[in-house]
């Protein structure tokens, strides 16, 4: 089994923002995750489905629960945008390093906080990033 | 759009955030605190997040900034209540708050300002 059903937001205000945390907590909760790693998915999501409405200029945000198969459950959570993507992606991913005016934690902050983080993005072609967290 | 309060509690301000906050929300408070700041000539900021369930880096920014405003509008902020899972996530985002003062709790952060009737310990100001 690897969807349990999936609940999809669409980003494009900052109360969407809001709705993506509700979301994952509540996936989050739901898998049992840690206090501690459920703050953490939590957190990434925050800062992902902000560089979305940001950088992207809106998309959405597909959270589902995942299992395993080894007793595992986790969340997966995927972020897409149709934004003008990401020329540089070492660079995006770099602590620090802002293409806007926050702090440049965005991206590298949220991969520190999750299991697994994949990212697609290219010029002109919009930008999609998964991540995963496990139980323990 | 929801608003935080913040209240007045002698020359203090306190500003306890239970609402899921919002990046706008988040740039309203800077101001509103700002502006009460001046208004009151309040010496001391205490922003209570015991009912927060997450700081990522844009709201963790605006702590160290309304820090950073109160100081040159000469109050002290100090952020009280973060839970445990806060703190450990915000370490590993990367963002120590290294220019927030911080208390476990109310209590401490208003001894922290010296207010009296708490049984106030040595004021303690940096």
């Amino acid at each position: 089994m690897t969807d349990a059903g999936a609940t999809e937001i669409p980003i494009g205000s900052g109360d969407d923002v809001v709705r993506v945390r509700q979301a994952v907590r509540e996936a989050a909760g739901a898998a049992k995750l840690s206090l501690v790693d459920q703050t953490k998915i939590v957190t990434a999501a925050s800062e992902l489905a902000r560089n979305t409405l940001i950088y992207g200029g809106g998309g959405h945000a597909r959270v589902e629960r995942v299992d395993s198969g080894l007793g595992r459950a986790g969340i997966r959570i995927l972020f897409a945008d149709e934004g003008p993507g990401i020329p540089d992606l070492d660079l995006a991913l770099t602590d620090g390093w802002t293409s806007g005016n926050g702090l440049g934690l965005g991206l590298s902050g949220a991969r520190r906080l999750v299991d697994e983080f994949s990212l697609d993005s290219a010029p002109g072609a919009g930008t999609r990033i998964t991540v995963v967290k496990w139980g323990r | 759009m929801e608003r935080v309060p913040v209240l007045k509690i002698g020359d203090i301000l306190l500003v306890s955030i239970q609402i899921d906050l919002q990046d706008q929300s988040v740039l309203n408070l800077q101001e509103d605190l700002a502006d009460r700041i001046v208004a009151t000539g309040a010496r001391g900021v205490i922003i209570d997040i015991t009912a927060v369930e997450i700081v990522d880096s844009f709201i963790g920014r605006m702590f160290a900034t309304i820090a950073s405003i109160s100081r040159l509008l000469d109050a002290e902020t100090i952020v009280v209540g973060m839970r445990p899972a806060v703190a450990i996530t915000l370490v590993e985002l990367g963002l120590s708050l290294g220019g927030v003062r911080t208390a476990l709790d109310l209590e401490k952060g208003l001894r922290l300002l010296g207010v009296d009737g708490l049984a106030a310990g040595p004021r303690d100001r940096r």
